[in-house]
């Protein structure tokens, strides 16, 4: 055989090689995750440790209650402030924004895309902390220190824009110019067309920017951990602290070595996590392929 | 019609919406930067990225992070240098060797896509779990393997992006001149060059800035960074540490460190900015 032919092939295989050792690791790390966990599962059944809202791991009490209720709090509060702001914001780049306009945002969201969740935290210790301990909480009259929630949830906020508004915008832009012109001529105003002909078409895009902003927010660990107090409890309130999973795996993790299951349920956090985020960002990356085909 | 007016009053009211929207969602990128300037400038001094933590540096007497901004260079070099040669080849496969369109390119992109989400606490929590499984401590080279995984998927899915951009014309004439894959894979590398450095750039920025996957495996240390199986320093956990002191200089160097970070993440943005409208006259 040619020599050529024989690097060729060499290059194939070690190629192949590499690509089926990093899938295998993926699935490594799915079935350690799962073994670790069965000792945890074995001692209380999986609906327990999932509703129960008691954490106390002293007396093998292993209840995830507070922490996935504390992760859907601040989730769902960076949603409420995120996806308005961001369906409004691209549709207004894609629909209004002069091309020089968009030039010069598109890229400052990859800034904001690369700012370290370290450096949010910073910024929501520094800022947004004092801000509601100081001024927002007293006039509503409440007494809080600032870590809660709702830091959290601002904080997640901010850190989600970036990839919404870039998948916002590439999903936007798919949208066929002939229906915004039959729209257009049909008398609708600019703002009619983009609520009921825009938004509309581009509904399944949307979504699956917004699930992937989801998934981003329930593994984000370092930045909420610094601003929402981390205290097991279910949040009644916009003010109170919360503990997200993500936090718990990252402030007990090391310590845990002395207390049987708790190693055990810390990885049962870091699997359910893994399994949700894998989950949704499955869906939503099936949604945005079959969207690229379509638009081709 | 007669609500014309109010139709228009609508459509005024939704676009200053929008504009507001917009300015918020821009403004909080300057925001931030802007607060950590403002609060970290003070401290920022010589001393503070020039030196190591010498004794009493937690309550606020004399050294500097050198240590940390050491380490994290060393650690985030390394985990993209691994990555890049892991993560180019996989891509150069899916998109050459693979026959395009088959179930294994789109699962295999897929599966990419769904692992580039996956949180850095993850990674950090299984390979903790498998150091202390087979009796490794906190080191340098934990970090290094954990941050390598999570910068493999970045890589993979931006060269990925670069391949996609070259004409599939180019592809055939090649093959048609007689060369094998592997010879038209290495011109194509050379065309996206500019491509590639961005993506190096990119997972740089992902690996020196990630705090839950170091937290775990690489521990901390007040020494240089000499050896790849000791704990080392890293520059996220020197300022999640500083910040989380009651003592307020110490405080202070976070804010500065953090300043240190900020500088750090720009420069590589602006390069990658730069090289990537170089591509983009690369184009044909």
């Amino acid at each position: 055989m040619n020599w050529r032919l024989i690097k060729d092939k060499l290059a194939e295989r070690s190629f192949a090689l590499l690509l089926l050792s990093s899938v295998v690791v993926i699935f490594l790390i799915l079935i350690g995750l799962t073994m670790k966990s069965v000792p945890l599962l074995r001692a209380e059944s999986l609906l327990t440790v999932l509703t129960d809202s008691v954490w106390s791991p002293l007396k093998g009490n292993f209840g995830f209650l507070p922490f996935i209720m504390g992760t859907i709090w601040v989730t769902m509060i960076s949603l409420i402030i995120a996806v308005p702001l961001c369906v409004l914001a691209s549709v207004y780049l894609v629909e209004y924004a002069s091309e020089a306009l968009r030039k010069m945002v598109l890229p400052l969201m990859n800034v904001l895309a690369a700012i370290p969740p370290v450096l949010y935290g910073v910024w929501g210790v520094l800022f947004v902390v004092p801000i509601l301990s100081d001024y927002i909480a007293p006039l509503l009259g409440v007494n809080t220190t600032g870590y809660t929630v709702f830091a959290g949830g601002i904080v997640l906020a901010v850190m989600i824009f970036p990839i919404m508004i870039s998948i916002m915008v590439e999903v936007l832009q798919t949208i066929p110019q002939e229906l915004k012109a039959a729209s257009l001529s049909l008398g609708a105003t600019k703002w009619e067309t983009i609520t009921k002909v825009i938004l509309v078409k581009a509904k399944p895009g949307i979504l699956a920017a917004i699930v992937l902003g989801v998934s981003r927010a329930f593994g984000e660990t370092v930045a909420v951990l610094m601003v929402c107090g981390n205290i097991p409890q279910l949040p009644s309130s916009l003010f109170d602290a919360g503990y997200p999973l993500p936090a718990l795996i990252a402030n007990n993790f090391g310590e845990m070595m002395s207390i049987p299951l708790y190693d055990s349920a810390l990885m049962f956090a870091a699997l359910l996590l893994f399994v949700l985020i894998f989950g949704f960002n499955l869906l939503s990356r099936i949604i945005l392929n079959r969207l690229e085909e379509k638009a081709q | 019609m007669s609500n014309v007016k109010s139709r228009l009053r609508k459509e005024k009211i939704a676009k200053i919406a929008m504009q507001l929207s917009g300015m918020a969602i821009t403004g909080s990128l300057f925001f931030i930067v802007g607060t950590i300037l403002y609060k970290g400038l003070p401290y920022l001094s010589w001393e503070m990225v020039s030196q190591s933590p010498q004794g009493g540096f937690y309550i606020g007497k004399e050294g500097g992070i050198f240590n940390a901004i050491l380490g994290s260079l060393y650690l985030a070099t390394v985990s993209t240098a691994l990555a890049t040669l892991i993560g180019i080849p996989i891509s150069i496969y899916l998109n050459m060797y693979v026959k395009s369109g088959s179930f294994l390119e789109r699962a295999c992109k897929l599966l990419f896509d769904v692992l580039f989400g996956i949180p850095s606490i993850v990674y950090g929590a299984i390979a903790f779990s498998i150091m202390v499984w087979i009796g490794i401590r906190a080191s340098l080279l934990g970090g290094i393997i954990t941050i390598t995984l999570l910068t493999i998927p970045i890589v993979v899915r931006t060269i990925d992006e670069l391949l996609k951009t070259i004409p599939i014309d180019l592809q055939h004439v090649t093959f048609s001149l007689g060369s094998t894959r592997w010879e038209t894979a290495k011109m194509f590398l050379r065309y996206i060059r500019p491509g590639i450095f961005t993506a190096i750039l990119l997972a740089f920025g992902r690996a020196i800035g990630d705090v839950a996957g170091v937290l775990l495996t690489t521990g901390f240390s007040d020494n240089l960074p000499k050896y790849i199986d000791e704990p080392s320093a890293t520059l996220p956990l020197a300022i999640f540490f500083q910040l989380s002191s009651p003592i307020p200089e110490v405080q202070g160097r976070a804010y500065a460190s953090a300043l240190v970070l900020t500088f750090i993440i720009l420069i590589i943005v602006i390069c990658t900015h730069l090289l990537a409208s170089k591509q983009q006259k690369h184009k044909i």
